[in-house]
C-alpha cells in the first residue's frame, strides 16, 4: 500500500512537471540578457519587457484585442443572459437542440468555425474586416455567457421569482430587481471567462484577421516567424500573468469546479 | 355572497386535467384550508387563485369581480411559499418593503408599515438581517410579513410550515390563526398535515384527485364524514356494506346478512344517503361474550392480530361481515384466536356515500 502510494506521488509529479515545465523554462527564459532565447538563461535583465512596449504592432494588436474582446463580451451578454434566462426557465419545444446549438462552437473544432465563418462573413457577405472579427469573437464568446449563466440560473430559486411577481412586479422588473443582483456573480465569471477565451484564441483569429487588422496572438505567431529574441517569451509571461489572475476571481466567484464538471 | 369563487375551473398540464369543473367558494374573512394526498391538486388550485397557473376553462371571482384573466402581479394576493422565497440579497427590512416600493409607496409611510407588520411578527430588531442568516422559522415569519404589509385581498398559504421542526409548527399555526383572525384576511391554506388543517381553520376542503370531496367545518367533517374517501383519510378504519336500508324518524336501521345495526341520523350528517356504514377504530367497543350481550349493534367474531399502541391495544378481528379495527384500553389483552363481541354503538355509526 505504502510502496503503491509512493508510486502514485511520482506519477502525479511526472505529471505536474510535464505540464508546469514548458511554463517554467519561458518564465525563466524571458529573463535573458542576450539577444537570443536560451535555457537556463546567462543572466538577468528585464530589457525584453521593455521591447514589448516598443514594438509598435505589439501595442496596436493588443487594442484591438482587447477592444474585440471586450466589446464581443458586450454582444455576447447581451444575447447570452436572455438566451440562457430562456432555456433555464421556460420549457419549450426544440429546447434541448437549442442547447446543443449553443455549446456547437465548444464542440466544432476551431479551424473548421472559423474557415466557415471566413467563406460566410467576410468571402459572400463581404463584411468589413474589423466586423468579421467582433462577429467571430462573440460567437466564441456566447456559449461560455450561456453556460455560465445558465448554470447559476439554475442554482436560483424560481419561486424567489415568483414571489416577486405575487408582490406586484411585472416580468422585467422582476429580473433587474430579482434575478441580475443574485446571479451577479456568475455573469462576472461568464465574462472573464469568455473573455480569456476570446484574448487568447487563434483559430478563429486567424482566418479573420487581415491586412492592417490583427489580434495579439496571431501578431505573436508572425513576430516568432521571424525574430527568435526573448520578446516572445516575456509577453507570454505577461499574458499568463493575465489568465492566473482572472482565473483566480473566477475561482473566487465559481468555483473552478464549474470546469471540471459538465 | 361568497368573497371567492371558482366557478367550474379546469387546469391541465400538457392536456392531463388536474382540475375539472371544480367549484369553489370562500367567505370573507374565512380560513379555510385545502387538505388532501399528496397529487390530488392542492397546489395547483393555489397557484390557479394566485395567478401563476391560468384556467383552461371556468371562472374565478373575487368580489363579484372577474379575475380569471388578470396576471399574477396584478392581483394583490399575498403568496406564502413552502420554502419561504425570500430575496437572498436584500435585508429583512427590504425583504418586507419590496411590494410597498412597487406600489410607490412613500418612504416614510413605507417604513411605518415594514415596522408595525415586523412587530406583529415578532421580528423587531431583526431589520438589517439577511435571510441567510435567519432560522427557519424566522424566515417563514419574513415571509408571512412581506405578504402581510401589501394589505392583500387575500393570503395564500402552501405548506408554510413543513419546513420547520414539530415543535415550532405548532407555535407558528397557532400564531398564522392569531395574525389571520385579527387582521381578518381571507385566507387560504394548503397542508396535508391533518391537525394543522383541522385546528386553525373555519372550514376544511378536503381533496382527492382534483375535486372536493368534502366542504365543512373542521368538527363536522370529523364527525360526520361524507364520502368513503373522507371517512378513511380522518381514520375511520371500518367500513360495513349494508344491504338494506330504512328509516324511520331520526333512527336508521341497517342490514346485513340478516343482522341488524343502527345508527342515528343526524342533521350534520350529510352523506345520509348511503348505505356503507363507517367507524372509528376507537368507537368499537370489544369484549368479551360474556361482557356484551348478543343483540342488535353486535357482531361476534375471533381476534387475528392484537398490537400494543402504548395507552391501548389494538384488535384486528375477524367476522362474517369481515375484518375490524378495534381499540381498547386494558390490563390484560386478548389473545390471538379468542372469540371476542364487538359493539357498534348507534351514535357512532355513520352512513357515507
Ligand atoms: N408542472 C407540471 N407538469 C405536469 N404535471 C404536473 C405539474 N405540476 C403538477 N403536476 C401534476 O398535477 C397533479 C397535482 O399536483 P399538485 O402539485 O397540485 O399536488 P398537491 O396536492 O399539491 O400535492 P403535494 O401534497 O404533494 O404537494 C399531480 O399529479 C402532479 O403530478
Ligand atoms: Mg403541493
Amino acid at each position: 500500500m505504502q510502496e503503491n502510494n509512493r508510486g502514485l506521488g511520482l506519477f502525479t509529479l511526472l505529471v505536474y512537471l510535464f505540464l508546469l515545465g514548458p511554463l517554467v523554462i519561458i518564465a525563466l527564459s524571458s529573463f535573458e540578457p542576450g539577444t537570443v532565447l536560451k535555457f537556463p538563461p546567462t543572466g538577468f535583465s528585464l530589457r525584453w519587457y521593455q521591447k514589448i512596449f516598443e514594438v509598435e504592432m505589439f501595442m496596436k494588436t493588443f487594442k484591438t484585442s482587447m477592444a474585440v474582446s471586450l466589446l464581443g463580451n458586450l454582444f455576447a451578454l447581451l444575447l447570452g443572459i436572455p438566451a440562457a434566462y430562456a432555456l433555464s426557465r421556460f420549457p419549450f419545444k426544440g429546447k434541448d437542440a437549442l442547447n446543443a446549438v449553443f455549446l456547437s462552437p465548444v464542440l466544432i473544432p476551431g479551424i473548421v468555425l472559423g474557415f466557415t465563418m471566413l467563406k460566410f462573413l467576410i468571402v459572400t457577405y463581404h463584411l468589413p474586416i474589423y466586423t468579421g472579427l467582433l462577429v467571430g469573437h462573440t460567437v466564441v464568446m456566447l456559449p461560455f455567457i450561456i453556460r455560465v449563466v445558465e448554470s447559476s440560473l439554475a442554482n436560483f430559486d424560481f419561486a424567489v421569482e415568483e414571489a416577486a411577481l405575487s408582490l406586484g412586479a411585472g416580468r422585467l422588473q422582476t429580473f433587474f430587481r430579482v434575478v441580475l443582483p443574485n446571479i451577479k456573480s456568475g455573469i462576472i465569471a461568464a465574462v472573464l471567462i469568455a473573455f480569456l477565451e476570446s484574448f487568447n484564441n487563434v483559430d478563429i483569429s486567424v482566418f479573420m484577421t487581415g491586412p492592417g487588422v490583427s489580434t495579439l496572438p496571431i501578431q505573436m505567431l508572425t513576430y516568432v516567424e521571424n525574430y527568435f529574441d526573448p520578446t516572445i517569451a516575456a509577453i507570454s509571461v505577461l499574458l499568463m500573468a493575465l489568465t492566473a489572475v482572472l482565473m483566480f476571481v473566477i475561482e473566487r466567484l465559481m468555483g473552478l469546479s464549474y470546469f471540471t464538471k459538465r | 355572497m361568497a368573497l371567492l369563487s371558482l366557478e367550474k375551473v379546469s387546469v391541465a398540464y400538457e392536456n392531463q386535467y388536474i382540475l375539472q369543473n371544480f367549484d369553489l367558494s370562500v367567505e370573507k374573512g374565512q380560513l379555510i384550508s385545502l387538505l388532501g394526498p399528496s397529487g390530488c391538486g392542492k397546489t395547483t388550485t393555489l397557484r390557479l387563485i394566485a395567478g401563476f397557473l391560468e384556467a383552461k376553462e371556468g371562472k374565478f371571482l373575487l368580489n363579484g369581480k372577474d379575475y380569471t384573466r388578470i396576471p399574477v402581479n396584478k392581483r394583490n394576493f399575498g403568496f406564502v411559499f413552502q420554502n419561504y422565497a425570500l430575496f437572498p440579497h436584500l435585508s429583512v427590512y427590504d425583504n418586507v418593503a419590496f411590494g410597498l416600493r412597487l406600489r410607490k409607496v412613500k418612504e416614510p409611510e413605507i417604513r411605518q408599515r415594514v415596522t408595525k407588520v415586523l412587530d406583529a411578527v415578532s421580528l423587531a430588531g431583526f431589520e438589517q438581517r439577511f435571510p441567510k442568516a435567519l432560522s427557519g422559522g424566522q424566515r417563514q415569519r419574513v415571509a408571512i410579513a412581506r405578504a402581510l404589509v401589501i394589505e392583500p385581498d387575500l393570503l395564500l398559504f402552501d405548506e408554510p410550515l413543513s419546513n420547520l421542526d414539530a415543535n415550532l409548527r405548532v407555535s407558528m399555526r397557532v400564531e398564522i390563526r392569531r395574525i389571520q383572525q385579527e387582521l381578518g384576511i381571507t385566507t387560504i391554506y394548503v397542508s396535508h398535515d391533518q391537525e394543522e388543517c383541522f385546528s386553525i381553520s373555519d372550514r376544511v376542503a378536503i381533496m382527492n384527485k382534483g375535486i372536493i370531496e368534502q366542504l365543512d367545518r373542521p368538527a363536522a367533517i370529523f364527525k360526520y364524514p361524507k364520502t368513503e374517501f373522507v371517512a378513511r383519510f380522518i381514520g375511520f378504519n371500518n367500513f360495513i356494506d349494508f344491504e338494506q336500508r330504512s328509516d324511520s324518524g331520526d333512527e336508521i336501521e341497517l342490514k346485513a346478512k340478516d343482522r341488524i345495526f343502527r345508527a342515528v341520523r343526524h342533521p350534520g350528517m350529510s352523506g345520509a344517503n348511503g348505505r356503507k356504514g363507517a367507524i372509528r377504530p376507537d368507537d368499537i367497543v370489544v369484549g368479551t361474550p360474556e361482557e356484551i350481550e348478543a343483540g342488535v349493534g353486535c357482531l361476534t367474531g375471533r381476534v387475528k392480530v392484537s398490537t400494543f399502541l402504548g395507552r391501548s391495544y389494538q384488535y384486528v378481528v375477524e367476522t362474517e361481515l369481515g375484518s375490524f379495527t378495534a381499540n381498547k384500553e386494558m390490563e390484560s389483552p386478548f389473545l390471538s384466536g379468542q372469540e371476542v363481541r364487538l359493539f357498534f354503538p348507534r351514535e357512532k355509526l355513520v352512513l357515507v356515500e
